[in-house]
């Protein structure tokens, strides 16, 4: 494949059959800045959510490896990919709450040690108390309301990627937007 | 205040630049680099399983893995190390100049291209050859503005030595390492007396022989270099040297020996 030329996410599948290796990077390009911001703010940790985006890529590869052409064709690949680093998210939160001392994580762990320009302006604009509220959601509705807010799935895809049914992943996201909504009214 | 959802939408940021290298690399879908001293200064040398990828000066990373990811469509990043048989050739190669047999990955070039290449890293230390030289030594004679460009495309520039191929007027012509001016800036620092090649070539003359051995040579051929100026004969081209009686050197190969 050559140079630097970028493969829309539509023909990616097709590619990723006929040549996983030249392909892949591709994937990864494509998909990872939302991957790794749904994990960020699914952890509330950098860290974390550098983590889970390594993970859940090397886990992908390593799945393709073992599905047929026909298989990977057929593939949509970002509630695929989803699917995967959902799970990991998912994990990495029981297994913090099997450890309370590593609570979840409060608003003061969740300022960068070092922000960026952008991570200023988000601090500026409240961002930082609405990712804090965020991480105070249960699960269910934080990684809905994630999917379909801050990642940009459709109801649809947020579905497929969290393996629920589209009816619970909408009272989901409906119900962690009002809780949002009810955490930011308190705070003022 | 309540429009949430666009607040939630402004929490998308980008991954940290080094995720997507780090990726690759743990998958063995990325390249990696070092940086090593050169007679230009701190070079990138970047390698694959096959060799040296590429070689440029060292500068700001991102922008060397922006351009390597444009030119091969592969990541590249940062290595502790080189593989150590790696390690002495190019050591070697940036080092002392000796750049026959160092490893290059020649994935992406063309037949022809790679032919110029490996035997432009054939050339010795302190010595030139001119471009119609190679054209013809690698079986396409007149070929010589495609090696120019071949060269001018050479990926790992001082690893294989495409500043040791001049234009046959004696000018160096142009470099793609920096400026250039970094060309003679080389040739001299591996001991090439340039003012004095450029003397030469600039008079017209190709090609010196020796008349107690009656073999003629490169002016930068080591043997040439040994002649002293009492036996020192002048050639303009190889059908005067055989004219005169003279034969190729069988080293540098002034003409098929």
């Amino acid at each position: 494949m050559p140079g630097g030329h970028r493969i829309g996410m539509g023909a990616l599948p097709a590619a990723l059959a006929a040549d996983r290796d030249a392909a892949f990077p591709h994937v990864v390009r494509a998909l990872i800045d939302g991957v790794y911001s749904g994990a960020l703010r699914m952890t509330g940790s950098r860290a974390d959510a550098e983590d889970v985006a390594q993970e859940a890529f090397l886990r992908a590869y390593r799945a393709l490896g073992g599905y047929s052409p026909e298989r990977i064709r057929e593939l949509r690949l970002r509630e695929w990919v989803w699917a995967i680093a959902a799970n990991l998210c998912r994990n990495r939160e029981r297994s913090r709450r099997r450890r309370p001392q590593e609570a979840l994580p409060s608003q003061a762990a969740l300022a960068d040690p070092a922000p960026g320009p952008e991570d200023r302006a988000l601090a500026a604009a409240g961002g930082e108390a609405l990712a804090a509220h965020l991480a105070r959601l249960p699960w269910a509705q934080r990684a809905a309301v994630v999917l379909r807010h801050v990642t940009g799935l459709s109801y649809a895809e947020v579905a497929v990627a969290l393996g629920r049914p589209i009816g619970t992943v909408k009272a989901d996201v409906h119900r962690g937007l009002q809780r949002l909504r009810s955490l930011l009214e308190e705070e003022r | 205040m309540t429009d949430i959802p666009a607040r939630l939408a402004a929490l998308r940021e980008p991954a940290p630049t080094h995720l997507v290298p780090e990726v690759l690399e743990r998958l063995g879908l990325a390249d990696r680099y070092v940086t090593r001293p050169s007679a230009l200064g701190p070079v990138f040398v970047a390698f694959t399983n096959f060799g040296v990828s590429r070689v440029d000066l060292a500068g700001d990373p991102e922008r060397f893995a922006a351009a390597y990811r444009q030119r091969f469509g592969r990541e590249v990043v940062a290595a502790v190390a080189l593989p150590p048989r790696l390690a002495a050739a190019v050591d070697r190669a940036l080092g002392e100049g000796r750049t026959r047999g160092v490893p290059v990955d020649r994935a992406g070039l063309s037949e022809f291209q790679a032919a110029v290449l490996h035997l432009a890293a054939s050339i010795p230390p302190g010595e030139v050859r001119p471009y119609g030289w190679v054209a013809r030594e690698i079986g396409r004679p007149g070929s010589d503005r495609a090696v120019g460009n071949a060269l001018a495309a050479n990926p790992v520039p001082l690893v294989v030595p495409c500043h040791r191929v001049v234009r046959a007027d004696g000018r160096f012509g142009r470099y793609s390492l920096g400026a250039d001016a970094n060309k003679r800036l080389l040739l001299e620092a591996e001991g090439l007396e340039v003012e004095e090649y450029e003397a030469l070539a600039g008079r017209g003359v190709r090609y010196l022989g020796s008349d107690t051995t009656g073999i003629y040579c490169h002016p930068t051929c080591r043997h040439a270099r040994r002649i002293t100026a009492k036996h020192r004969v002048e050639f303009c081209s190889s059908a005067e040297a055989a004219r005169a009686g003279y034969r190729p050197c069988r080293d540098c190969r002034p003409a098929a020996a």
